[in-house]
Parts: structure tokens; C-alpha cells; sequence
């Protein structure tokens, strides 16, 4: 095996910064979620890199179990955009001020 | 020394994602997240790991990215479009990402992370069934009520509360 475990850990590292950059500078509910796409991406590359360098079978299990409940989380969250874009006509954070029903 | 195949599955991967944050049209970035899930599944193929990798094509770049591109196309067209925000905030962002990458790129190679390398084969696809079904069986259990009730929720929230179906029915 030519790469080494640095290598994924690194790139895990730059999609963790671009994720937390998307998450504080978009304004856009869409691309936020985006955003929290890339880092929980970036926390199964590392998970599964892991598995592989110190051969555990752990690892694996765990990013099986986060993508999976990464689906779930996009189903809720989509389901917010679509109750918020009702409610205001827009999908712009800064417009949801209030919690009112 | 990293081999070409990861090289190029890196750059697809680090380039798509900014491209999925910072693409003017909505459903563009859409298409390059995809790209992004689709790298990610490169690098657990390329870490032995194809189960994870089948699951992740399966679950994230056949079900989640298409919901997200449902959603988009559910918007009004010039929100698609819309781009605001504010440039001092963007260059503050930007400077959180390069202290974020520099700082724990600096504490991973000064770890010893870069001395660990493996000679066994990687782990076998039946030994994840087995403990799947073995020693983590209650967590699959809470695991299939969370995604029954996140799909109850999602059904829930995003259900019309204004009547309009049923007025067009009495009609």
C-alpha cells in the first residue's frame, strides 16, 4: 500500500476547514447544509482511514452507522428548509427571526 | 509517497467541494457535491474498504445529493441565483480556514501519525456483517427507530397545514 495514513488524515483536514468555512460565511440555508455535508464526510474519511492503519473492524461499523444517520439528519433538515421557505418565501438564514408557529 | 490515482481523487475531491460552496447557481453546486461524495467513495475504495465505499455511493451520491437537487429545484428561481454576503465576513471565513488547516496541519505532522503504516490485509466485509449483527445489535435497533422517526418527523414537518388539498377535494 503506497499512501500512508497521514495522507487521507491531511485531506480530511482541508475539507473539515472548507466545511467550517461554507458553515460561518454562507448566509444561504441550502449551501449550509452543504457545508455540514463536506464535514461529516471529512469524519468518516478519517474514521475509515484508521480502520485501515490499525486493522480494526470498528471503524468501519462507525462510518457505516454515521452515514447512516447523516441520512436521517438531511431528511429533517430538508424538511426544515422546506417548512422555512413556506413560512418566510426565502432561504436566507438572516430572515428566519422568529421561532413563532 | 502518494500514488497518482490518490493524487488525482484528492484534487476532484478538495476542488468540488469549494466548488459545491462557492458556484454561483444553487443547482451546479448541487452536481459538485456530488462530486465531493463520489471522491470520498474513491478514497475508501482505496483504503480496502469497498463495503463502506458501496454504502456511501448507495446512501450519499444516489439518494442524499438527488433529495438536495428535489429540494433546490422546489425554490423560487432567483433564489437559486441569489448570492448575498458580506465581504468582511467572507474575508474573516476565509482566515478561520487557512488558522483551522495550518494550525492542525501542524499537529498532525508533528504527531506520530506520519510513522504509522500497516503490512496486514484489511478487514474482512464478513467480520463488519458479524459484528453488526453480534456484538452491535442494539445499536442497529436504535439506529432503525431513529431513521423511522426522523422519516416520521420529516413527513410531519414539511406536511400542509393550510387545508388547500382538502377544499380542492370538497370542489
Amino acid at each position: 500500500m503506497s499512501n500512508e495514513l497521514i495522507d487521507f488524515v491531511i485531506v480530511s483536514v482541508a475539507l473539515l476547514a472548507i466545511g467550517i468555512y461554507g458553515l460561518s460565511v454562507k448566509r444561504n440555508f441550502i449551501r449550509m447544509l452543504f457545508a455540514v455535508e463536506i464535514i461529516i464526510n471529512a469524519a468518516n474519511l478519517n474514521l475509515v482511514a484508521f480502520a485501515r492503519f490499525l486493522p480494526h473492524s470498528g471503524g468501519q461499523t462507525f462510518a457505516l452507522f454515521s452515514i447512516a444517520i447523516a441520512a436521517a439528519e438531511v431528511a429533517v433538515g430538508l424538511a426544515l428548509i422546506i417548512v422555512a421557505y413556506r413560512m418566510y418565501q426565502n432561504i436566507d438564514v438572516a430572515d428566519f427571526r422568529s421561532l413563532k408557529g | 509517497m502518494v500514488d497518482t490515482l490518490f493524487l488525482g481523487i484528492a484534487v476532484l475531491t478538495i476542488v468540488s467541494a469549494i466548488a459545491a460552496l462557492e458556484m454561483r447557481s444553487l443547482i451546479y453546486g448541487g452536481l459538485a457535491l456530488m462530486g465531493t461524495l463520489g471522491g470520498i467513495a474513491g478514497f475508501f475504495i482505496l483504503l480496502d474498504s469497498p463495503f463502506v465505499a458501496l454504502f456511501q455511493i448507495a446512501v450519499y451520491v444516489g439518494s442524499i445529493a438527488v433529495l438536495i437537487l428535489f429540494v433546490i429545484m422546489l425554490v423560487k428561481r432567483e433564489l437559486i441565483f441569489q448570492k448575498k454576503e458580506d465581504p468582511k465576513r467572507r474575508y474573516a471565513g476565509i482566515g478561520l480556514m487557512l488558522i483551522i488547516m495550518i494550525s492542525l496541519g501542524a499537529v498532525i505532522f508533528n504527531s506520530g501519525i506520519s510513522s504509522i503504516t500497516t503490512d496486514e490485509p484489511s478487514v474482512d466485509y464478513r467480520e463488519i456483517g458479524k459484528d453488526f449483527l453480534t456484538y452491535y445489535w442494539p445499536a442497529l435497533v436504535v439506529m432503525a427507530l431513529v431513521l423511522s422517526s426522523s422519516i416520521t418527523g420529516a413527513l410531519v414537518l414539511a406536511r400542509r397545514h393550510d387545508g388547500v388539498e382538502d377544499e380542492q377535494r370538497t370542489d
